[in-house]
């Protein structure tokens, strides 16, 4: 008889773990290929259709870059608080924080000229976001309180936030009775840039400066200190509990940041879909790329890809746009599973040598 | 248990062990750390099985293929670290892992656990949940757990080592009921008084092998002492006069109580000159850790006074003292999980402590670089590079990353806690060098040790540890191994 034996590893190299993380990519694409298959479809006639609806046309490239932008900046706050460790399953609700004290600038300030106004509305998002990271934070930070369910709870108490916002003060007088937010005048809206809003910039700026704030900064460093080893942290003289609020405001804070974008580059307004599950999906981006700035970059776009895709060939091949998500949850399922062959090396043993251990 | 050896990587932890142990009787093992006491209770409980040998329970010839099999020929076992789950009452906890069908029935349950408790004269409340125990209520607990499945063979690893001397007390009277119950109780130690209080018979352990078995009535400390510590070794390390007299750190009545309300450091008060290795000597957590922690500034509990260049620098946080230009290199015994950021390369490491000096936002690894080629380069680090992270280097030169670290700051007082555990002999002896040299140039060292040759061939003076009290500062040179064994076991001078 034979045995499987499970050890855990620490010489797995970058490169044997990109390598083990695009494997399980594939695997993904292949399950999910029988699946389609069961459908009644070709897969591989579906999964060239699906390049073709995320990039086909400059149209589908804009819409794919359009939803790449969010999850690009809310991958990089998730990645800055996963980095410390810090496991802030609450994107969601910082986007949605972000985006209200946008809204707030816009809505109260309506007569200033959008070069003060766009700056303010980016400044009160960061700020809304970043509290409502630093809330659970502080408590993690002083009461050692769980961080992932507080930051999951505090998503609930900004979804319900925003919607008594939106059926009570904030509604719009002249909608009729219809529960919604108003508009934003012009000088709220983000210019656009090649077709595009300015959001793309703001992303690409961000990533050479998370990049850059990460690896060639003192707080960067101290970031990888802490999240490495808090002990080694305390030894070296970092202040823990401060560089987990500050780093952790910094992430909901860019999370903010992207609501701000979504509400004044996209909708043009806000309402309680303004996320459309991005701060979920930052998760499994922010993790598929290993928490590294560039990385995100392409990770996102082709996530993004994926969704873009996903209602285009709803209509071509009449699949539910399901299909896609089931897609995505293959790989992440897949992706999530090869982390265990990163950590650990499995090798056979004979049953003879299981009896002489 | 009859010719018992196992050997770890060709280390021989045990060695032909054999001993009986009667029902109806205390029965103490005794050894200094690493003399095999743990890899011996690890094979009765069925954790190791031995490479050669045999076990007899009641006579009868027994393998134990894992801990069930050890359970199911009734001995019970109670670590030192107790595995209890927090959130849970007593009885869940006790019946956790038995096969008891699917209904649970509470009333029984509970009476079958009082009726233990009261057999042998526990007081523990069966509702109540573990994490609102005192240290002493959850041991009570793990001892009820071996007690409800039938175990009759009791095994205890230090189990005083986290109790108040009440608690122990306890425990004792306890323990003396099962006794007279006519269970076998095998206690596990190195504290030499409650060996003599409580057991019947001894056997002393020493580098894996059985040196006596003895009747407690017929023995004393001293004799004990002499048995497991053995005779004194010339180490031929050079020990150099001391230079300069001047005293560069005094501490004065040190105290420090940790949060479960232990006291860990008892008025503790000596000084150190530059140019001096002081050495700490003690069983491992008589307060070494919490005492080098509270000197370099990260335990926070303490009260007393720590005079360094005469200031004092007891309230003051890490990197306070380092900011007054008060140069205190610690190197802790936990390197890779206190010492060093195991996935960093080396020059992320060296740079640690002295980078938030640096002007600006960014960070410059430029100097840091250098100082890590240097580092390499005269400490002979093996290493591919310096951009190779430190927990693929081997443990000797993990080491030397650290010392040349905390060494290159140009320390005035060097903390060092067991800096040459694990390493082999060539390394060890490099590292007790470079401490030389460090002495030579008149800085104060703080040396905490467990080979008891080492410390009286290293250092000047050393300072015995236990439970947290000085048990005496002494001249190493007219210091004799036992003499230095007794101290570390509670014996005063």
């Amino acid at each position: 008889m034979t045995m499987l034996r499970m050890a855990s590893r620490t010489d797995c190299s970058d490169k044997e773990a990109a390598i083990i993380r695009i494997s399980a990519i594939l695997l993904a694409f292949l399950f999910a290929a029988f699946f389609i298959a069961l459908l009644g479809h070709n897969p591989l006639s579906v999964y060239s259709s699906m390049i073709e609806g995320a990039f086909g046309t400059v149209y589908r490239i804009k819409e794919t870059i359009i939803k790449a932008i969010p999850l690009i900046i809310t991958s990089l706050g998730i990645s800055l608080a996963f980095k410390l460790k810090f496991w802030n399953i609450g994107a969601e609700g910082q986007i949605m924080m972000g985006a209200i004290g946008a809204t707030f600038c816009a809505l109260t300030l309506k007569d200033v000229p959008p070069y003060i106004l766009l700056p303010l509305m980016g400044a009160g998002s960061i700020i809304c976001g970043g509290i409502w990271g630093a809330i659970p934070a502080f408590f993690r930070a002083k009461f050692k309180t769980n961080e992932t369910i507080f930051t999951l709870m505090m998503n609930y108490i900004s979804l319900k936030f925003l919607t008594y916002l939106q059926y009570g003060p904030w509604k719009d007088p002249e909608a009729l009775g219809f529960p919604k937010i108003q508009g934003f005048a012009q000088n709220a809206i983000l210019p656009t840039l090649f077709g595009i809003h300015i959001g793309w910039i703001i992303s690409l700026i961000l990533i050479v400066i998370m990049y850059s704030f990460i690896n060639h900064t003192k707080i960067g460093y101290e970031i990888n200190v802490v999240g490495e080893s808090e002990n080694t942290a305390r030894y070296a003289g970092i202040n823990v509990k401060a560089i987990i609020i500050y780093t952790i405001f910094l992430s909901g804070g860019l999370c903010g940041l992207a609501g701000m974008i979504e509400v004044s580059g996209v909708d043009k307004t806000l309402s309680v879909e303004i996320t459309h599950g991005v701060g979920y999906t930052a998760i499994i981006t922010s993790w598929l790329s290993s928490l590294r700035a560039p990385v995100i970059a392409i990770v996102c776009i082709l996530f993004a890809a994926l969704v873009q895709s996903g209602t285009f060939i709803q209509m071509a091949f009449q699949i539910p746009q399901s299909a896609a998500q089931i897609l995505q949850g293959m790989i992440l399922f897949f992706v999530l599973g090869s982390e265990f062959f990163i950590r650990y090396k499995l090798s056979y043993i004979r049953k003879k040598k299981v009896e002489e251990l | 248990m009859v010719n018992i050896s196992k050997s770890f990587n060709n280390v021989e932890a045990n060695k032909n062990i054999t001993f009986c142990v009667n029902y109806g009787e205390i029965y103490a093992l005794l050894g200094e750390n690493g003399a095999g006491k743990s890899t011996l209770v690890n094979i009765l409980s069925g954790v190791y099985r031995p490479d050669s040998g045999e076990i007899y329970v009641h006579g009868e010839k027994k393998r134990f293929g894992d801990p069930r099999d050890s359970i199911n020929s009734g001995i019970g076992m109670i670590y030192q670290h107790f595995k209890l789950i927090e959130n849970m009452t007593a009885t869940e906890n006790i019946i956790l892992g038995q096969k008891l069908g699917h209904i649970i029935n509470k009333k029984k349950l509970r009476k079958t656990i009082i009726d233990i408790s009261e057999k042998y004269g526990f007081k523990v409340d069966p509702d109540k949940y573990i994490f609102d125990m005192s240290v002493g209520e959850k041991q009570n607990v793990e001892i009820l757990k071996v007690l409800y499945r039938s175990a009759d063979i009791l095994i205890l690893d230090e189990p005083t080592a986290v109790l108040t001397p009440q608690e122990t007390e306890k425990l004792f009277k306890i323990l003396l009921k099962m006794k007279e119950q006519g269970c076998a109780v095998i206690l596990i130690t190195h504290k030499l008084q409650e060996v003599m209080d409580i057991s019947d018979r001894i056997t002393i352990l020493r580098n894996g092998e059985v040196v006596d078995t003895v009747q407690t009535s017929e023995t004393n400390q001293k004799d004990l002492t002499a048995m497991m510590i053995g005779k004194s070794i010339d180490l031929s390390i050079e020990r150099h006069p001391i230079l300069e007299k001047e005293v560069i750190l005094e501490i004065k009545n040190l105290c420090l109580v940790d949060r479960d309300g232990v006291k860990r450091l008892d008025n503790i008060s000596f000084q150190v000159r530059s140019g001096e290795i002081f050495g700490i000597a003690g069983i491992a957590g008589s307060g070494q850790k919490e005492l080098c922690e509270s000197i370099q500034g990260l335990e926070r509990r303490k009260k007393g006074q720590i005079l360094f260049k005469g200031e004092d620098i007891a309230r003051l946080t890490t990197r306070e003292i380092f900011e007054r230009g008060l140069r205190i290199s610690f190197i802790p015994e936990d390197r890779l999980g206190m010492g060093l950021v195991p996935t960093m390369d080396i020059v992320d490491n060296v740079i640690m402590k002295d980078y938030y000096l640096q002007k600006g936002i960014f960070l410059d690894r430029q100097p840091a670089r250098i100082r890590s080629e240097y580092i390499v380069k005269i400490l002979n680090i093996l290493t591919p590079g310096i951009n190779y992270p430190v927990n693929r280097l081997s443990g000797g030169n993990i080491q030397k990353v650290l010392l040349g670290r905390e060494l290159d700051s140009n320390p005035d007082f060097l903390i060092t806690a067991y800096p040459t555990r694990g390493l082999d002999i060539g390394s060890s002896r490099r590292i007790y060098n470079e401490l030389n040299r460090q002495k030579m140039k008149g800085i104060g060292i703080l040396y905490v040790g467990e080979d008891l040759n080492v410390l009286l061939n290293l250092c000047d003076r050393i300072m015995v540890l236990s439970q947290g009290k000085v048990m005496g500062i002494v001249d190493a040179s007219r210091m004799t191994n036992e003499k230095l064994g007794f101290m570390m076991l509670g014996g005063k001078e």
